[in-house]
Protein backbone atom coordinates (compact mmCIF):
# COMPACT_ATOMS: atom_id res chain seq x y z
CA UNK A 1 0.00 0.00 0.00
CA UNK A 2 1.55 3.34 -1.05
CA UNK A 3 0.55 6.91 -0.89
CA UNK A 4 0.64 7.27 -4.53
CA UNK A 5 -2.64 5.12 -4.08
CA UNK A 6 -4.37 8.32 -3.07
CA UNK A 7 -3.59 9.82 -6.15
CA UNK A 8 -6.57 8.27 -7.86
CA UNK A 9 -9.37 9.82 -7.53
CA UNK A 10 -11.97 7.77 -6.55
CA UNK A 11 -9.64 6.36 -4.19
CA UNK A 12 -9.20 9.51 -2.82
CA UNK A 13 -12.83 10.48 -2.29
CA UNK A 14 -13.27 7.30 -0.68
CA UNK A 15 -10.69 8.07 2.04
CA UNK A 16 -11.85 11.70 2.33
CA UNK A 17 -15.10 10.32 3.14
CA UNK A 18 -13.68 8.53 6.29
CA UNK A 19 -11.37 10.50 7.29
CA UNK A 20 -13.25 13.51 7.15
CA UNK A 21 -16.01 13.01 9.89
CA UNK A 22 -12.59 12.45 12.33
CA UNK A 23 -11.00 15.40 11.29
CA UNK A 24 -13.56 18.40 11.58
CA UNK A 25 -14.55 16.51 15.06
CA UNK A 26 -10.71 16.97 16.13
CA UNK A 27 -10.48 20.31 14.52
CA UNK A 28 -13.64 21.31 16.46
CA UNK A 29 -12.72 19.60 19.45
CA UNK A 30 -8.69 21.18 19.16
CA UNK A 31 -9.60 24.15 18.37
CA UNK A 32 -12.63 25.39 20.25
CA UNK A 33 -10.81 23.79 23.62
CA UNK A 34 -7.70 25.54 22.58
CA UNK A 35 -9.25 29.07 22.30
CA UNK A 36 -11.69 28.72 25.23
CA UNK A 37 -8.50 28.10 27.60
CA UNK A 38 -6.53 30.94 26.13
CA UNK A 39 -10.00 33.39 26.28
CA UNK A 40 -11.39 32.02 30.07
CA UNK A 41 -8.26 30.09 31.03
CA UNK A 42 -5.14 32.31 31.03
CA UNK A 43 -4.01 35.47 33.22
CA UNK A 44 -3.63 38.70 31.53
CA UNK A 45 0.17 39.47 30.66
CA UNK A 46 1.99 41.96 32.16
CA UNK A 47 2.57 44.49 29.58
CA UNK A 48 0.54 43.44 26.99
CA UNK A 49 -2.90 43.27 29.46
CA UNK A 50 -5.86 40.95 28.00
CA UNK A 51 -4.67 41.48 24.13
CA UNK A 52 -2.14 38.70 24.74
CA UNK A 53 -5.24 36.42 24.30
CA UNK A 54 -5.49 37.56 20.92
CA UNK A 55 -2.14 35.23 20.55
CA UNK A 56 -4.50 32.06 20.37
CA UNK A 57 -5.85 33.50 16.68
CA UNK A 58 -3.09 35.74 15.54
CA UNK A 59 0.19 32.69 15.71
CA UNK A 60 -1.94 29.70 14.58
CA UNK A 61 -3.69 31.45 11.54
CA UNK A 62 0.10 32.89 10.74
CA UNK A 63 1.51 28.96 11.12
CA UNK A 64 -1.56 27.69 8.64
CA UNK A 65 -1.02 30.75 5.99
CA UNK A 66 2.75 29.71 5.64
CA UNK A 67 2.35 26.05 5.65
CA UNK A 68 -0.73 26.17 3.44
CA UNK A 69 1.62 28.08 0.81
CA UNK A 70 4.24 24.86 1.37
CA UNK A 71 1.89 22.62 1.12
CA UNK A 72 0.41 24.03 -2.38
CA UNK A 73 4.55 24.23 -3.36
CA UNK A 74 4.91 20.48 -2.63
CA UNK A 75 1.52 19.60 -4.40
CA UNK A 76 2.42 21.59 -7.12
CA UNK A 77 5.62 19.43 -7.71
CA UNK A 78 3.86 16.52 -7.67
CA UNK A 79 1.76 17.81 -10.30
CA UNK A 80 4.66 18.77 -12.61
CA UNK A 81 6.42 15.49 -12.19
CA UNK A 82 4.00 12.86 -11.93
CA UNK A 83 0.70 14.42 -13.38
CA UNK A 84 -1.92 13.47 -10.27
CA UNK A 85 -4.60 15.28 -10.68
CA UNK A 86 -5.35 15.21 -7.37
CA UNK A 87 -2.18 16.82 -6.61
CA UNK A 88 -2.89 19.62 -9.04
CA UNK A 89 -6.69 20.36 -7.17
CA UNK A 90 -5.30 19.96 -3.99
CA UNK A 91 -2.81 22.73 -4.33
CA UNK A 92 -6.07 24.56 -5.69
CA UNK A 93 -8.52 23.90 -2.65
CA UNK A 94 -5.59 25.40 -0.42
CA UNK A 95 -5.10 28.49 -1.82
CA UNK A 96 -8.61 29.71 -0.58
CA UNK A 97 -7.95 28.24 2.80
CA UNK A 98 -4.71 30.04 2.85
CA UNK A 99 -5.72 33.18 1.72
CA UNK A 100 -8.23 33.15 4.38
CA UNK A 101 -5.48 32.42 7.12
CA UNK A 102 -3.22 35.15 6.21
CA UNK A 103 -5.85 37.45 5.78
CA UNK A 104 -7.11 36.18 9.37
CA UNK A 105 -3.61 36.88 10.86
CA UNK A 106 -3.24 40.41 9.08
CA UNK A 107 -6.14 41.55 10.74
CA UNK A 108 -5.51 40.49 14.45
CA UNK A 109 -2.29 41.54 13.76
CA UNK A 110 -3.54 44.89 13.34
CA UNK A 111 -6.28 44.73 16.03
CA UNK A 112 -3.36 43.98 18.62
CA UNK A 113 -0.66 46.28 17.08
CA UNK A 114 -2.92 49.12 17.37
CA UNK A 115 -2.99 49.43 21.16
CA UNK A 116 0.52 47.78 21.71
CA UNK A 117 2.49 49.40 18.32
CA UNK A 118 0.21 52.62 18.43
CA UNK A 119 -0.14 52.02 15.19
CA UNK A 120 -2.55 49.46 12.60
CA UNK A 121 0.17 48.73 10.59
CA UNK A 122 3.74 49.48 10.44
CA UNK A 123 6.33 48.63 7.21
CA UNK A 124 7.94 45.94 9.33
CA UNK A 125 9.48 42.83 7.88
CA UNK A 126 6.76 40.36 8.85
CA UNK A 127 4.17 42.68 8.40
CA UNK A 128 5.01 43.39 4.52
CA UNK A 129 6.36 39.69 4.04
CA UNK A 130 2.66 38.73 4.93
CA UNK A 131 1.38 41.49 2.54
CA UNK A 132 3.09 40.29 -0.28
CA UNK A 133 2.00 36.45 0.42
CA UNK A 134 -1.22 38.08 0.62
CA UNK A 135 -0.79 39.27 -2.94
CA UNK A 136 1.00 35.73 -4.13
CA UNK A 137 -2.28 34.01 -3.06
CA UNK A 138 -4.27 36.36 -4.96
CA UNK A 139 -2.73 36.08 -8.25
CA UNK A 140 -2.42 32.28 -8.13
CA UNK A 141 -6.12 31.94 -7.49
CA UNK A 142 -6.38 34.88 -10.36
CA UNK A 143 -4.67 32.96 -12.03
CA UNK A 144 -6.48 29.48 -11.42
CA UNK A 145 -9.92 31.28 -12.75
CA UNK A 146 -8.58 32.94 -15.63
CA UNK A 147 -7.38 29.61 -17.55
CA UNK A 148 -10.04 27.79 -19.27
CA UNK A 149 -8.59 24.69 -19.59
CA UNK A 150 -8.18 22.62 -16.32
CA UNK A 151 -5.07 20.78 -17.06
CA UNK A 152 -3.04 24.01 -18.52
CA UNK A 153 -4.23 25.98 -15.26
CA UNK A 154 -2.91 23.37 -12.90
CA UNK A 155 0.60 23.70 -15.20
CA UNK A 156 0.31 27.09 -15.09
CA UNK A 157 -0.72 27.54 -11.85
CA UNK A 158 2.44 25.24 -10.61
CA UNK A 159 4.84 27.01 -12.43
CA UNK A 160 3.86 29.85 -10.87
CA UNK A 161 3.65 28.54 -7.22
CA UNK A 162 7.08 27.08 -7.90
CA UNK A 163 8.68 30.27 -9.38
CA UNK A 164 6.69 32.20 -6.57
CA UNK A 165 7.88 30.31 -3.60
CA UNK A 166 11.82 31.22 -4.92
CA UNK A 167 10.30 35.04 -4.80
CA UNK A 168 8.66 35.23 -1.85
CA UNK A 169 12.11 34.04 -0.22
CA UNK A 170 13.86 36.29 -2.14
CA UNK A 171 11.08 39.32 -0.66
CA UNK A 172 11.50 37.87 3.09
CA UNK A 173 15.07 38.67 2.57
CA UNK A 174 15.03 42.15 0.73
CA UNK A 175 12.44 43.58 3.18
CA UNK A 176 14.46 42.18 5.80
CA UNK A 177 17.18 44.37 4.28
CA UNK A 178 14.62 47.09 3.88
CA UNK A 179 13.46 47.99 7.48
CA UNK A 180 14.63 47.13 10.81
CA UNK A 181 11.57 45.41 12.49
CA UNK A 182 9.14 46.19 14.94
CA UNK A 183 7.60 42.89 15.43
CA UNK A 184 9.00 40.61 18.40
CA UNK A 185 11.30 37.14 17.77
CA UNK A 186 8.93 34.09 17.14
CA UNK A 187 6.92 33.21 20.33
CA UNK A 188 7.42 29.14 19.59
CA UNK A 189 11.28 28.73 18.35
CA UNK A 190 11.10 25.18 16.31
CA UNK A 191 14.83 25.55 15.50
CA UNK A 192 16.10 26.00 19.14
CA UNK A 193 13.82 23.59 20.91
CA UNK A 194 12.93 26.16 23.48
CA UNK A 195 10.53 29.14 23.74
CA UNK A 196 10.11 32.63 25.19
CA UNK A 197 6.47 32.25 26.49
CA UNK A 198 5.45 30.60 29.51
CA UNK A 199 3.66 27.71 29.73
CA UNK A 200 0.22 29.18 31.16
CA UNK A 201 0.02 30.61 27.29
CA UNK A 202 1.98 27.85 25.45
CA UNK A 203 -0.40 25.22 26.42
CA UNK A 204 -3.71 26.87 24.96
CA UNK A 205 -1.92 28.11 22.10
CA UNK A 206 -0.56 24.73 20.64
CA UNK A 207 -4.18 23.24 21.19
CA UNK A 208 -5.18 26.34 19.07
CA UNK A 209 -2.76 25.55 16.28
CA UNK A 210 -3.16 21.66 16.07
CA UNK A 211 -7.06 23.04 15.84
CA UNK A 212 -6.27 25.34 13.19
CA UNK A 213 -3.94 22.96 11.68
CA UNK A 214 -6.42 19.80 11.49
CA UNK A 215 -9.31 22.39 9.83
CA UNK A 216 -7.04 23.00 7.53
CA UNK A 217 -6.54 19.45 6.72
CA UNK A 218 -10.19 19.02 6.69
CA UNK A 219 -10.86 21.91 4.73
CA UNK A 220 -8.47 20.90 2.20
CA UNK A 221 -10.23 17.31 1.91
CA UNK A 222 -13.48 18.76 1.87
CA UNK A 223 -12.75 20.98 -1.22
CA UNK A 224 -10.48 18.59 -3.02
CA UNK A 225 -13.73 16.30 -2.87
CA UNK A 226 -15.61 19.34 -5.01
CA UNK A 227 -13.56 19.90 -7.36
CA UNK A 228 -12.65 16.71 -8.22
CA UNK A 229 -16.62 15.98 -8.37
CA UNK A 230 -16.60 19.53 -10.69
CA UNK A 231 -13.89 18.30 -12.54
CA UNK A 232 -15.43 14.83 -13.16
CA UNK A 233 -19.08 16.63 -14.22
CA UNK A 234 -17.47 18.67 -16.74
CA UNK A 235 -16.01 15.67 -18.09
CA UNK A 236 -19.65 13.91 -18.59
CA UNK A 237 -21.00 16.99 -19.66
CA UNK A 238 -18.50 17.41 -22.50
CA UNK A 239 -19.02 13.87 -23.15
CA UNK A 240 -23.10 14.33 -23.55
CA UNK A 241 -22.25 17.73 -25.69
CA UNK A 242 -20.46 15.39 -28.07
CA UNK A 243 -23.21 13.01 -28.46
CA UNK A 244 -21.30 9.99 -26.06
CA UNK B 1 -16.96 36.68 31.32
CA UNK B 2 -12.88 36.88 32.13
CA UNK B 3 -12.13 40.70 33.11
CA UNK B 4 -10.73 42.07 29.54
CA UNK B 5 -9.89 45.02 31.27
CA UNK B 6 -9.42 48.43 29.10
CA UNK B 7 -8.67 45.84 25.63
CA UNK B 8 -11.39 44.31 25.66
CA UNK B 9 -12.74 45.95 22.41
CA UNK B 10 -9.37 44.47 20.73
CA UNK B 11 -9.66 41.00 21.99
CA UNK B 12 -13.35 41.01 21.37
CA UNK B 13 -13.41 42.32 17.67
CA UNK B 14 -10.38 40.18 17.15
CA UNK B 15 -11.89 37.11 17.87
CA UNK B 16 -15.15 38.02 16.23
CA UNK B 17 -13.21 39.02 13.05
CA UNK B 18 -11.85 35.99 13.14
CA UNK B 19 -14.54 33.31 13.69
CA UNK B 20 -16.31 35.43 10.96
CA UNK B 21 -13.81 34.94 8.49
CA UNK B 22 -13.64 31.17 9.67
CA UNK B 23 -16.98 30.79 9.34
CA UNK B 24 -17.82 32.27 5.88
CA UNK B 25 -15.02 29.96 4.74
CA UNK B 26 -16.30 27.08 5.97
CA UNK B 27 -20.16 28.21 4.98
CA UNK B 28 -18.47 28.56 1.38
CA UNK B 29 -16.71 25.75 1.29
CA UNK B 30 -19.55 23.37 2.05
CA UNK B 31 -21.94 25.44 -0.17
CA UNK B 32 -20.02 24.68 -2.96
CA UNK B 33 -19.19 20.98 -2.57
CA UNK B 34 -23.48 20.57 -2.12
CA UNK B 35 -23.45 22.16 -5.05
CA UNK B 36 -20.89 20.22 -6.96
CA UNK B 37 -22.39 17.19 -5.48
CA UNK B 38 -25.91 17.98 -6.78
CA UNK B 39 -24.45 18.93 -10.29
CA UNK B 40 -22.72 15.57 -10.42
CA UNK B 41 -25.65 13.86 -9.71
CA UNK B 42 -27.78 16.07 -12.37
CA UNK B 43 -24.85 14.89 -15.06
CA UNK B 44 -25.06 11.39 -13.87
CA UNK B 45 -28.87 11.22 -14.27
CA UNK B 46 -28.70 12.76 -17.53
CA UNK B 47 -26.07 10.11 -19.01
CA UNK B 48 -27.95 6.95 -17.99
CA UNK B 49 -31.11 8.85 -18.88
CA UNK C 1 18.71 35.53 -33.07
CA UNK C 2 20.29 38.53 -34.64
CA UNK C 3 17.60 38.04 -37.23
CA UNK C 4 15.06 37.61 -34.23
CA UNK C 5 16.19 40.51 -32.44
CA UNK C 6 16.05 42.84 -35.42
CA UNK C 7 12.71 41.76 -36.18
CA UNK C 8 11.59 42.73 -33.08
CA UNK C 9 13.45 46.48 -32.30
CA UNK C 10 11.99 47.48 -35.97
CA UNK C 11 8.46 46.23 -34.86
CA UNK C 12 8.73 47.86 -32.05
CA UNK C 13 9.54 51.43 -33.06
CA UNK C 14 7.59 50.98 -36.15
CA UNK C 15 4.93 50.09 -34.49
CA UNK C 16 4.35 52.13 -31.78
CA UNK C 17 4.78 48.91 -30.25
CA UNK C 18 5.16 50.82 -26.54
CA UNK C 19 8.73 52.35 -27.20
CA UNK C 20 7.53 56.21 -27.08
CA UNK C 21 4.57 55.12 -24.99
CA UNK C 22 6.41 53.65 -21.79
CA UNK C 23 8.75 56.65 -22.30
CA UNK C 24 5.59 59.19 -22.09
CA UNK C 25 4.10 57.25 -18.91
CA UNK C 26 7.64 57.59 -17.25
CA UNK C 27 7.46 61.43 -17.77
CA UNK C 28 3.89 61.70 -16.45
CA UNK C 29 3.90 60.01 -13.62
CA UNK C 30 7.07 61.54 -12.75
CA UNK C 31 5.67 64.93 -13.23
CA UNK C 32 2.18 64.20 -11.60
CA UNK C 33 3.74 63.30 -8.12
CA UNK C 34 4.91 66.79 -7.55
CA UNK C 35 1.37 68.13 -7.82
CA UNK C 36 0.53 65.20 -5.51
CA UNK C 37 2.28 65.67 -2.77
CA UNK C 38 3.27 69.86 -3.21
CA UNK C 39 6.02 71.54 -4.58
CA UNK C 40 8.69 71.37 -1.52
CA UNK C 41 12.27 70.72 -2.71
CA UNK C 42 13.28 69.02 0.19
CA UNK C 43 10.29 66.58 0.27
CA UNK C 44 11.09 65.98 -3.21
CA UNK C 45 14.66 65.17 -3.16
CA UNK C 46 13.95 62.88 -0.15
CA UNK C 47 11.37 61.11 -2.51
CA UNK C 48 12.69 61.29 -5.75
CA UNK C 49 15.00 57.36 -5.84
CA UNK C 50 11.80 55.76 -4.89
CA UNK C 51 9.47 57.84 -7.75
CA UNK C 52 11.69 57.10 -10.21
CA UNK C 53 12.17 53.49 -9.68
CA UNK C 54 8.53 53.25 -9.53
CA UNK C 55 7.95 55.13 -12.57
CA UNK C 56 10.09 53.17 -14.31
CA UNK C 57 8.96 49.86 -12.46
CA UNK C 58 5.32 50.90 -13.96
CA UNK C 59 6.12 51.67 -16.83
CA UNK C 60 8.07 48.82 -17.68
CA UNK C 61 4.59 46.56 -16.20
CA UNK C 62 2.87 48.58 -19.11
CA UNK C 63 4.49 47.60 -22.26
CA UNK C 64 4.65 43.59 -20.94
CA UNK C 65 1.00 42.66 -22.05
CA UNK C 66 2.94 43.66 -26.25
CA UNK C 67 5.62 41.39 -25.46
CA UNK C 68 4.39 38.02 -26.21
CA UNK C 69 0.59 38.91 -27.48
CA UNK C 70 1.08 40.39 -30.75
CA UNK C 71 3.12 36.71 -31.52
CA UNK C 72 0.67 34.85 -29.93
CA UNK C 73 -2.13 35.96 -32.18
CA UNK C 74 -0.37 35.87 -35.40
CA UNK C 75 1.12 32.63 -34.70
CA UNK C 76 4.60 33.78 -34.75
CA UNK C 77 4.78 31.85 -31.47
CA UNK C 78 3.85 28.49 -32.68
CA UNK C 79 6.83 28.84 -34.72
CA UNK C 80 9.34 29.94 -32.93
CA UNK C 81 8.34 26.90 -30.43
CA UNK C 82 9.01 24.71 -33.34
CA UNK C 83 11.91 26.40 -34.94
CA UNK C 84 15.59 25.22 -34.70
CA UNK C 85 16.50 27.87 -32.44
CA UNK C 86 15.71 27.35 -28.78
CA UNK C 87 12.38 28.56 -27.35
CA UNK C 88 14.70 29.22 -24.48
CA UNK C 89 16.64 31.83 -26.76
CA UNK C 90 14.21 33.02 -28.58
CA UNK C 91 12.45 34.05 -25.49
CA UNK C 92 15.51 35.69 -24.15
CA UNK C 93 16.14 37.76 -27.14
CA UNK C 94 12.43 38.84 -26.79
CA UNK C 95 12.96 39.91 -23.41
CA UNK C 96 16.49 41.74 -24.58
CA UNK C 97 14.91 43.25 -27.30
CA UNK C 98 12.12 44.70 -24.42
CA UNK C 99 15.01 46.20 -22.69
CA UNK C 100 15.68 47.63 -25.29
CA UNK C 101 13.14 49.24 -26.39
CA UNK C 102 11.70 50.52 -22.89
CA UNK C 103 14.50 49.74 -20.49
CA UNK C 104 17.07 51.72 -21.84
CA UNK C 105 14.78 54.93 -23.20
CA UNK C 106 13.85 54.78 -18.94
CA UNK C 107 17.51 54.55 -18.11
CA UNK C 108 18.48 57.35 -19.88
CA UNK C 109 15.07 59.47 -19.11
CA UNK C 110 15.90 58.57 -15.58
CA UNK C 111 18.42 61.67 -14.69
CA UNK C 112 16.55 64.16 -16.80
CA UNK C 113 13.24 63.76 -14.03
CA UNK C 114 15.49 63.34 -11.15
CA UNK C 115 16.84 67.15 -12.41
CA UNK C 116 13.26 67.66 -12.24
CA UNK C 117 12.64 66.04 -8.80
CA UNK C 118 15.64 67.62 -7.30
CA UNK C 119 17.44 64.61 -6.98
CA UNK C 120 20.58 65.30 -5.44
CA UNK C 121 24.05 65.20 -7.01
CA UNK C 122 25.39 62.10 -5.46
CA UNK C 123 22.52 59.93 -6.38
CA UNK C 124 22.92 60.39 -9.79
CA UNK C 125 25.40 57.91 -10.71
CA UNK C 126 24.62 55.65 -8.91
CA UNK C 127 20.43 55.48 -10.01
CA UNK C 128 21.16 55.13 -13.29
CA UNK C 129 23.80 52.48 -12.24
CA UNK C 130 20.99 50.80 -10.29
CA UNK C 131 18.69 51.25 -13.48
CA UNK C 132 21.13 49.91 -15.47
CA UNK C 133 21.52 46.66 -13.08
CA UNK C 134 17.64 46.31 -12.72
CA UNK C 135 15.40 46.47 -15.65
CA UNK C 136 16.99 43.53 -17.22
CA UNK C 137 15.12 41.79 -14.43
CA UNK C 138 12.27 43.74 -14.80
CA UNK C 139 11.71 42.79 -18.30
CA UNK C 140 12.65 38.91 -17.60
CA UNK C 141 10.62 38.61 -14.51
CA UNK C 142 7.82 40.39 -16.72
CA UNK C 143 8.69 37.95 -19.33
CA UNK C 144 7.71 35.23 -17.57
CA UNK C 145 4.37 36.82 -16.27
CA UNK C 146 3.59 37.17 -20.20
CA UNK C 147 3.89 33.55 -20.56
CA UNK C 148 1.41 32.79 -18.14
CA UNK C 149 -1.23 35.13 -19.30
CA UNK C 150 -0.68 35.08 -23.21
CA UNK C 151 -3.65 32.98 -23.88
CA UNK C 152 -5.71 34.70 -21.40
CA UNK C 153 -8.33 37.50 -22.68
CA UNK C 154 -7.88 40.84 -21.50
CA UNK C 155 -4.85 39.31 -19.00
CA UNK C 156 -3.39 43.02 -18.79
CA UNK C 157 -4.63 42.77 -15.22
CA UNK C 158 -3.89 39.65 -14.50
CA UNK C 159 -0.17 40.04 -15.53
CA UNK C 160 0.11 43.00 -13.33
CA UNK C 161 -1.68 41.30 -10.43
CA UNK C 162 1.50 38.34 -10.73
CA UNK C 163 3.99 40.22 -11.75
CA UNK C 164 4.28 42.78 -9.08
CA UNK C 165 4.69 40.30 -6.55
CA UNK C 166 7.43 39.44 -8.00
CA UNK C 167 9.04 42.58 -8.99
CA UNK C 168 9.06 43.53 -5.16
CA UNK C 169 12.71 42.37 -4.60
CA UNK C 170 14.36 44.32 -7.59
CA UNK C 171 12.56 47.13 -6.53
CA UNK C 172 13.41 47.14 -2.68
CA UNK C 173 17.22 47.00 -3.68
CA UNK C 174 17.29 49.19 -6.25
CA UNK C 175 15.20 52.33 -5.13
CA UNK C 176 17.50 51.68 -1.70
CA UNK C 177 20.69 51.67 -3.70
CA UNK C 178 19.30 55.32 -5.45
CA UNK C 179 18.33 56.29 -2.05
CA UNK C 180 21.62 55.48 0.02
CA UNK C 181 23.69 57.16 -2.78
CA UNK C 182 21.61 60.40 -2.42
CA UNK C 183 21.99 60.48 1.44
CA UNK C 184 25.46 60.56 0.55
CA UNK C 185 25.59 56.48 2.32
CA UNK C 186 27.20 53.75 0.93
CA UNK C 187 25.35 52.11 -1.87
CA UNK C 188 27.36 48.95 -2.53
CA UNK C 189 25.74 46.30 -0.81
CA UNK C 190 22.26 47.17 -2.40
CA UNK C 191 23.80 47.90 -6.06
CA UNK C 192 25.55 44.19 -5.61
CA UNK C 193 22.10 42.22 -4.51
CA UNK C 194 20.35 43.87 -7.35
CA UNK C 195 23.02 42.61 -9.85
CA UNK C 196 23.21 39.06 -8.28
CA UNK C 197 19.21 39.27 -8.56
CA UNK C 198 19.09 40.56 -12.42
CA UNK C 199 21.66 37.70 -12.74
CA UNK C 200 19.75 34.99 -11.65
CA UNK C 201 15.97 35.91 -13.56
CA UNK C 202 18.36 36.27 -16.58
CA UNK C 203 19.59 33.00 -15.85
CA UNK C 204 16.10 31.49 -14.69
CA UNK C 205 13.19 33.35 -16.71
CA UNK C 206 13.65 32.27 -19.95
CA UNK C 207 13.31 28.50 -18.84
CA UNK C 208 10.66 29.04 -16.77
CA UNK C 209 8.91 30.62 -19.39
CA UNK C 210 9.70 28.86 -22.68
CA UNK C 211 8.70 25.64 -20.14
CA UNK C 212 5.33 27.63 -19.67
CA UNK C 213 4.79 28.17 -23.09
CA UNK C 214 5.21 24.51 -23.96
CA UNK C 215 2.47 23.57 -21.79
CA UNK C 216 0.22 26.01 -22.99
CA UNK C 217 0.89 24.71 -26.97
CA UNK C 218 0.72 21.41 -25.87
Amino acid sequence: MSLWEYANPVRFLRLSAKAQPVLWVAAGLSLSLGLLWGFFGTPDDMRQGSTVKIIYLHVPAALMAINAWFMMLVASLIWLIRRHHVSALAAKAAAPVGLMMTLIALVTGAIWGQPMWGTWWAWDPRLTSFLILFLFYLGYIALWSAIDDPDTAADFTSVLCLVGSVFAVLSRYAVKFWNQGLHQGTSVPVATGGRTISDVFFYPLVLSMVGFGLLFIALVFLRTGTEIRQRRTRALLARARRGG
Amino acid sequence: MPELGKYAAEVLSAYAVSLLLLAVLIWMSLRRDRRAKAALRAAEEGRDA
Amino acid sequence: MKALLLRDLRLAVRAGGGFGLGLAFFLIVTVLVPFAVGPDPALLSRIAPGVLWLGALLACLLSLDRLLALDHEDGTLDLLATAPLPLEGALGIKAFAHWITTGLPLVAAAPVLGLMLNLSVSGYAVLVGALLLGTPALSTIGLFGAALTVGVRRGGLLLSLLVLPLYVPTLIFGAEAARRAATGQEAATPLLMLAGLTLATLALMPFASAAVLRMGLR
